[in-house]
C-alpha cells in the first residue's frame, strides 16, 4: 500500500524552500473558503490557533474537544518558556542557529527542511503573541525580556512568569473565542472523537461521543485536522494532565495513518518524586530551575545524613563534574540519565531514595533570597504546597519524569499524513523535534503549525475539491463508525470483570516505565513486548466498568483511552527494539560510548520509521523515510 | 435514558435580555454595573446627608434655643437669590430621589442574584464576607422603616401625643423618654452604621476609587465614618435617657408664643 | 512528616442534570497526609469501584493549579481552605485525623450540575467570546518590540492575565456574580497598549454577557479569598471605572 515515504519536501536552498513553496502552492479563492468544511480535534495551542486562523481566513471550521473549555489543554502547563529566533539580546543568534540547535538537540533526527521553516516563523509568532496582548516578561524600559533555557547558548526564550503556556494558550484560546462569535468556528466542547471516517481513502469526518449526554455523533469535512497532543500517560505517571491520551491520533492510526518514532519521549529531568503509590501525576517544575540550583547527591551510598549536614566535601555535584562546560544546563536526556544513574547507584535522596538534590544554597547566598524569590516564586511555593518542605532553606528533591512525546503521526511537510485529507499538528505529530526536544521548542512548534504552516498548507489540498460537497454524515459509511463506536461502548459495560480502568492504567505504566522508561535494552523490550500483550489480553477481559453509556461516565472514557494506550505501547516497544541505536530520549543500552553516552548509528538508523497498522495482534510494518542532511554535518554531540 | 444535549459554546442565559434598550443615560442605569454606580452615587449624597443631620444635631446639646436657630437657618438657606426654604426642599426632594434610586437598585440587584444564586445545601463558610456585608439586604430594609418611624414620629407627630409642631428639641426629649422609643432608635442607628461599614467602603469599590497606594485607608474610612455616625446618633436617645437633654415637658415654642405673638411659622426644623 | 489519617467525606452525589441530588457519607479511612484532595478521592472512588458502586465524578485534568479544571466546595470554602490554592494542590496535610468534610458542587444558576461535582462553566467561554481577546488576524501583527510595554503595566496586565478560569469567584461569591473572572479578563487587556483600540467596546459588551448569566456583585470580597491566583477584587474597581467611561465614550463613537 505504501511505497517509499515521500514527505513532499520542495527542492531549493534550506533559506528560500518555505518562501518558494507558500508561492507554489495553490489558494483557495476568499469567496471559496467558506464553501469548504475542516474539522480541528484539539484546543491546546496548535489546535486553538489553526482554528482561529481558519475561520479568519473564512472556512467553516469545527473545533471538537473533551474539555469543558477550549482554554483547558495541556498547553497551558508549560512554564518555561517559548523560543523565537529575534536577536533582541544582540547576542548572535539567528534563524539558522535556532535551526542547528533544534536539529542538534534532535540528536539529527529530524527533517531539515521542517525545522528550518519552525525556526523561521518562530520570530512571527512572538510578534502575534505580544499583539493579541500575551504578557510576556519586560525589561524596565518596556522591551521583552529573554532567558537563555534549557542548554542554549543564546537568551531566545521568551517567557511570562511560570505561565507561558498558560499566556500562549489564552492568546490562542481568545483569537479562537473571537471566530466562536463571528460564525466562523462552531465550538463542540465535551466531545471526544473516537472514530476517524474515510471515503475514497481520504479522512471526511470524525464520529465523537457527548461526554454528557453520551450521544454519538457524525461529523463530516472537507478536511480533519488532528491537534490532539502527545501520549506521555502511557507512563501513567508523567507530567501530563489526566486526560492527555493518544485515542484520537491512535484511531486514526487504525484507519491507516503512520505512526512515526514511537520510541522517541522525553524525561525531564526537573520533577518532584513520586511520594507513594497513589500518586496520580508527576508534577513538572521548570526547567529553569537548573540555572541557578546546583544538582548534587552525596558521594556515598545509603547516605543516612539530612542535607545540611552533608559537607561539600561529601557531596557529588556529578553534571557540574562530569560536564564542565554546560554543568547544571545540559539537554534534558543527559540530566535525566545521570540523575537516573546515580539513584539507581543507591545514592538517591528523600524518603523513597528517588530523587536528587536541587539546591539554591549558593544562588541565595550570591543573590540573595528576594532576588531568587522573584525568579522562581511561584515554582517555590507550588514545590512546598506539593511536598510541604521549604525550598528556600531545604534542597529541592527531583528526579526525572516523561514529559512530552516527541513521536507521533507522521505527516509531510505539509502536516498532512500519509492519510490524504488528515493533517497532523503540534506534539501529535512527529516532525520537527526529532528523538530530543530542546527546552521552551513545544509551543513555539505548536504554534508554527497552527498560526504559519497549516493555513497555507490547507489550502494546497483543498483546492482540487473545489465544488464537492463534503459528504452527508447519513452516509453508510458515518452510520457504520457511528455503530462501531456505540458497539465499542456497549462492550466496556458488558466486561464486569474486576479492577478498574485505573489499576490498568497503572500496571501498564510500571511496565512502560521500566522497559521503555529512560534507558532500554533488547532483554527489556522484548519482556515488554510479552507483559504489553498479557496485560492487555488481561484487561479486555477483566476491566470493570460500571454504570451506563448514556451519561457522565468518566471510566467509560477512560476505559477506551486505555485500551489505545495498551497497543501503543506494544508499537514503541517494538519501534525502541527495531532502532538499535541510541539517539536523544532513546538510549539503547547496548549503544553507547565508553563514557556512558549515546551512540548513534547514522549509517543504518537516520531514517524515521513509520509503523503502519496491519490489525490488532498482528506486528505493525515498518516505513522508513531517509533523512538527508544537506546543510548541518552530523555530530555526536558532547557538553563536556 | 438522559437529555440529549448538543453542546455548542453558548449555554442558556439565566437572565433574559431587556425587552427594550433604554436611551441614553438611562442605558446606564439599565446594567448591575451601572446600578451599582447609581447605588454608590447616591450612598454618597445619602451618607452625606446622615453625617450632617447627625452633626447639626448636636445642636441639641446647647439648649432649645440654640436647635431652634440650627433650624430657621436652614430654612433660611439661600434666601438672598430664592425664596425661603426653596434650598431646604430642593436639598430634601434631592434626598428622596437619592433614596429611591437607592432602594430600587438595591431592590432590583438583590433581585437579580436571587436568580443567579444557588444555596450550597451542606452550608458556607464566609472567609472575607463579613456581618455588615451579608446583612446589607437587612440592615437596609431595617433603615427604611425607621426613617419612616423616625419622619412620623418627629415630623408629623403621628406617634406623640406631645407633639409641638416646629419645636425638635420638645419633641426629640418626649420621643425619646420613651425607654421603648429609645430602644428602637438604638437597634435602629446600629443597623444604619452597619450598613455605612460596609456601604462606605463597598461605594469606593462600585465607582471605581481604587489606587493602590491609598486602597488601604478605605476600610478605615468607612470604619471611621461609621463609628462617627454610630456614637453621634447613639448619644440623642442615651442622653435624653439619662435626662442631659430634657425640656422638663415645656415646649420653648409653645412658651415663645406666650411672649412672643409674632413667633416664625412652625415648620419642622429636623430635616427627613 | 507523613502520616495515615482517617476522614469521612459527605459527598454530593448526583445522577444527572435533572435529577435530585443528596449527600451521601463515605468513610475515607488509611489517607497519607502525603496525598492530595483529589488523589484522596481517586482512593475512595477505586475503593467505590471495587464494591461495584458508580465512583464519584469530579473533575480534574492538569493537577497543578493551572487549567482550572477541578474546582470543589469543601466545607463551605471555594477550593477548600489553603489559600491561593487550586483544589488539585491541595494536600491532606491541611486536614487532621478523624476530619469531617463536606464536598459540594459549584454552585450558580448559571454552573448547573451534570453530575455529582461536576459542573457546566461554559457561561464563562461566552463571556470571553463576546470581547476578551484583541483583534489582529493571524500575521497582521507588527515587530513585537514596536510598542515598548511600562513593565509596571506589563506586570499588573499579568496579575489579571494569571486567571485560570476555574469559576472559584463565581462558587464563593454570594451573589453567584463573576466579576471577578470578568474583571481580570478586562483589565488584562485593558491595561495593554494592544488593548487599547477595542477598549471601551470589550468592556460594555463582557460586563453585559456576564450580567445576563451571573449576579451582581455586592462587594464582599469572597472571589479574591477563594481565588487561587489571589487576583486581588482591585480589578472590579478598575472594571467598573472603565465600564461607566466605556458608556460614555461608545456613546460618542456612535454619534
Amino acid at each position: 500500500m505504501i511505497g517509499s515515504l515521500d514527505a513532499r519536501i520542495p527542492a531549493g536552498s534550506l533559506e528560500n524552500k518555505w518562501t518558494d513553496h507558500k508561492f507554489s502552492m495553490r489558494l483557495v479563492n476568499p469567496n471559496n473558503k467558506r464553501r469548504f468544511d475542516i474539522i480541528v480535534v484539539g484546543s491546546g495551542l496548535a489546535g486553538a490557533s489553526a482554528a482561529a486562523s481558519l475561520g479568519e481566513l473564512g472556512y467553516r471550521v469545527k473545533v471538537l474537544t473533551y474539555h469543558d473549555s477550549p482554554r483547558r489543554a495541556h498547553s497551558i502547563a508549560a512554564q518555561g518558556g517559548i523560543n523565537g529566533a529575534k536577536n533582541y539580546q544582540n547576542d548572535g543568534d539567528s534563524v539558522f542557529r535556532l535551526f542547528y540547535d533544534t536539529i542538534k538537540g534532535g540528536d539529527y533526527r529530524s527533517r531539515e527542511a521542517n525545522v528550518y521553516r519552525l525556526a523561521e516563523v518562530s520570530v512571527d509568532i512572538i510578534d502575534q503573541a505580544t499583539a493579541q496582548g500575551v504578557p510576556f516578561a519586560r525589561e524596565y524600559g518596556g522591551l521583552l525580556d529573554n532567558r537563555s533555557f534549557g542548554g542554549a547558548q543564546v537568551s531566545r526564550t521568551f517567557y511570562a512568569r511560570g505561565q507561558t503556556g498558560q499566556q500562549l494558550l489564552l492568546g490562542a484560546y481568545s483569537a479562537l473565542m473571537r471566530q466562536v462569535a463571528a460564525g466562523t468556528v462552531e465550538l463542540h466542547t465535551r466531545s471526544e472523537m473516537l472514530e476517524l471516517v474515510m471515503h475514497d481513502g481520504r479522512a471526511v469526518g470524525v464520529i465523537t461521543r457527548d461526554l454528557i449526554s453520551g450521544e454519538v455523533q457524525a461529523h463530516s469535512a472537507h478536511a480533519v485536522v488532528l491537534a490532539t497532543g502527545g501520549y506521555g500517560n502511557v507512563y501513567f505517571l508523567s507530567t501530563n494532565a489526566k486526560m492527555c491520551n493518544v485515542t484520537a491520533a491512535w484511531r486514526a492510526h487504525r484507519k491507516g495513518a503512520l505512526f512515526a518514532n514511537p520510541c522517541y519521549t522525553q524525561i525531564h529531568p526537573t520533577c518532584i518524586p513520586a511520594s507513594d503509590d497513589f500518586q496520580s501525576k508527576l508534577t513538572l517544575m521548570s526547567e529553569s530551575l537548573r540555572n541557578d540550583g546546583r544538582i548534587w547527591v552525596p558521594q556515598t551510598h545509603d547516605d543516612g545524613r539530612g542535607p545540611d549536614e552533608i559537607p561539600d566535601d561529601d557531596r557529588d555535584y556529578f553534571l557540574e563534574r562530569k560536564y564542565p562546560a554546560f554543568g547544571n544546563l545540559v539537554p534534558r536526556d543527559v540530566a535525566s540519565r545521570n540523575a537516573k544513574a546515580v539513584v539507581d547507584e543507591g545514592r538517591g535522596v528523600g524518603p523513597l531514595c528517588n530523587g536528587v538534590y536541587l539546591d539554591f544554597s549558593d544562588a541565595i547566598g550570591r543573590d540573595g533570597a528576594d532576588v531568587i524569590r522573584a525568579k522562581y516564586g511561584n515554582l517555590f511555593d507550588m514545590y512546598e504546597r506539593i511536598t510541604g518542605e521549604n525550598p528556600y532553606q531545604v534542597p529541592m528533591r527531583i528526579y526525572p519524569a516523561t514529559h512530552y512525546t516527541m513521536g507521533g503521526l507522521w505527516v509531510d511537510y505539509e502536516l498532512m499524513s500519509n492519510v490524504a485529507g488528515l493533517f497532523v499538528l503540534g506534539e501529535a505529530n512527529f516532525s520537527d523535534h526529532g528523538a530530543n526536544r530542546l527546552g521552551a521548542s513545544a509551543l513555539m512548534q505548536g504554534l508554527a503549525d497552527g498560526y504559519f504552516v497549516l493555513p497555507y498548507t490547507i489550502g494546497n489540498y483543498l483546492a482540487d475539491y473545489l465544488g464537492e460537497a463534503a459528504l452527508n454524515p447519513n452516509e453508510p459509511v458515518f452510520k457504520d463508525a457511528k455503530q462501531q463506536v456505540t458497539d465499542e461502548v456497549a462492550r466496556w459495560l458488558s466486561i464486569g470483570g474486576t479492577h478498574s480502568v485505573d489499576y490498568y492504567h497503572r500496571e501498564l505504566g510500571k511496565l512502560v516505565w521500566d522497559y521503555i522508561g529512560m534507558s532500554r535494552n533488547q532483554t527489556g523490550l522484548e519482556k515488554a513486548l510479552s507483559e504489553i500483550a498479557a496485560l492487555g489480553e488481561e484487561y479486555h477481559r477483566n476491566v470493570r466498568v460500571l454504570g451506563s453509556a448514556d451519561t457522565l461516565n468518566q471510566s467509560l472514557e477512560k476505559a477506551g483511552r486505555v485500551a489505545d494506550l495498551f497497543e501503543l505501547a506494544e508499537l514503541m516497544a517494538r519501534d525502541a527494539l527495531t532502532r538499535e541505536e541510541s539517539c536523544g530520549g532513546h538510549f539503547r543500552e547496548e549503544h553507547q560510548t565508553e563514557e556512558g553516552e549515546a551512540l548513534r548509528d547514522d549509517e543504518q538508523f537516520a531514517h524515521v520509521a513509520a509503523w503502519e497498522w496491519q490489525g490488532a495482534g498482528t506486528a505493525s510494518t515498518r516505513h522508513r523515510e531517509e533523512l538527508a542532511f544537506e546543510n548541518v554535518e552530523l555530530t555526536q554531540r558532547s557538553y563536556k | 435514558m438522559a437529555q440529549t444535549i448538543t453542546r455548542v459554546s453558548t449555554p442558556p442565559p439565566v437572565r433574559a435580555a431587556a425587552k427594550f434598550r433604554l436611551p441614553w443615560p438611562l442605558s446606564i442605569y439599565h446594567t448591575a454595573v451601572g446600578k451599582k454606580w447609581v447605588m454608590g452615587l447616591t450612598g454618597v449624597a445619602l451618607l452625606g446627608f446622615v453625617l450632617v443631620h447627625m452633626t447639626g444635631n448636636l445642636h441639641l446639646y446647647e439648649g432649645p434655643q440654640e436647635v431652634h436657630e440650627y433650624a430657621e437657618t436652614l430654612r433660611n438657606l439661600g434666601t438672598d437669590v430664592i425664596p425661603r426654604t426653596w434650598v431646604l426642599w430642593g436639598l430634601r426632594i434631592g434626598l428622596i430621589a437619592a433614596f429611591g434610586l437607592h432602594i430600587h437598585s438595591a431592590y432590583s440587584l438583590s433581585r437579580m442574584s436571587m436568580v443567579a444564586d444557588q444555596r450550597y445545601v451542606g452550608g458556607r463558610n464566609y472567609i472575607a464576607a463579613n456581618f455588615a456585608s451579608r446583612t446589607m439586604r437587612w440592615t437596609g430594609p431595617i433603615v427604611g422603616l425607621y426613617l419612616f418611624y423616625h419622619l412620623a414620629d418627629l415630623t408629623w407627630g403621628w406617634f406623640n401625643p406631645d407633639f409641638v409642631r416646629g419645636d425638635p428639641y420638645h419633641n426629640v426629649a418626649e420621643s425619646l423618654s420613651s425607654i421603648p422609643v429609645a430602644i428602637f432608635y438604638i437597634v435602629a442607628n446600629i443597623a444604619l452604621s452597619i450598613h455605612i461599614f460596609h456601604g462606605a467602603w463597598s461605594m469606593f469599590q462600585s465607582l471605581g476609587v481604587n489606587s493602590p497606594r491609598y486602597n488601604h485607608l478605605r476600610r478605615y474610612v468607612a470604619g471611621g465614618l461609621a463609628s462617627v455616625i454610630l456614637i453621634g446618633n447613639l448619644s440623642f436617645p442615651i442622653f435624653v435617657q439619662v435626662g442631659v437633654i430634657d425640656d422638663e415637658g415645656r415646649s420653648f415654642v409653645e412658651q415663645m408664643e406666650h411672649s412672643e405673638p409674632h413667633a416664625s411659622s412652625a415648620e419642622n426644623p429636623v430635616q427627613p | 512528616m507523613s502520616a495515615r489519617i482517617n476522614l469521612t467525606l459527605k459527598v454530593w452525589r448526583q445522577a444527572g442534570p435533572d435529577t435530585e441530588g443528596a449527600f451521601v457519607v463515605y468513610e475515607a479511612t488509611d489517607i497519607s497526609t502525603d496525598a492530595s484532595f483529589l488523589e484522596m478521592l481517586d482512593i475512595v472512588n477505586e475503593r467505590l469501584i471495587d464494591a461495584g458502586e458508580e465512583p464519584i465524578v469530579f473533575e480534574s485534568d492538569c493537577r497543578e493549579g493551572i487549567c482550572g479544571t477541578c474546582g470543589l466546595m469543601i466545607n463551605g470554602r471555594a477550593h477548600g481552605p489553603q489559600k491561593g490554592t487550586a483544589t488539585c494542590q491541595l494536600h491532606i496535610r491541611s486536614f487532621n485525623d478523624g476530619d469531617h468534610i463536606t464536598i459540594e458542587p459549584w454552585r450558580a444558576s448559571s454552573f448547573p450540575v451534570l453530575r455529582d461535582l461536576a459542573v457546566d462553566r461554559r457561561a464563562l467561554d461566552a463571556i470571553i467570546s463576546a470581547g476578551g481577546y484583541i483583534t489582529v488576524n493571524t500575521g497582521s501583527a507588527p515587530d513585537a518590540n514596536l510598542i515598548p510595554v511600562p513593565k509596571e503595566t506589563a506586570e499588573t496586565a499579568f496579575d489579571a492575565a494569571a486567571c485560570i478560569g476555574c469559576g472559584a469567584c463565581v462558587a464563593a461569591c454570594p451573589n453567584s456574580a463573576a466579576q471577578l473572572f470578568t474583571a481580570a479578563k478586562l483589565q488584562h487587556l485593558n491595561l495593554l497598549p494592544q488593548g487599547q483600540a477595542e477598549r471601551w467596546e470589550r468592556t460594555e459588551a463582557m460586563v453585559e454577557t456576564m450580567e445576563a448569566f451571573f449576579g451582581s456583585c455586592t462587594n464582599h470580597g469572597e472571589c479574591e479569598e477563594a481565588c487561587p491566583k489571589e487576583i486581588p477584587i482591585d480589578f472590579i474597581a478598575w472594571a467598573n471605572r472603565d465600564y461607566i467611561k466605556a458608556k460614555v465614550k461608545n456613546r460618542k463613537l456612535a454619534g
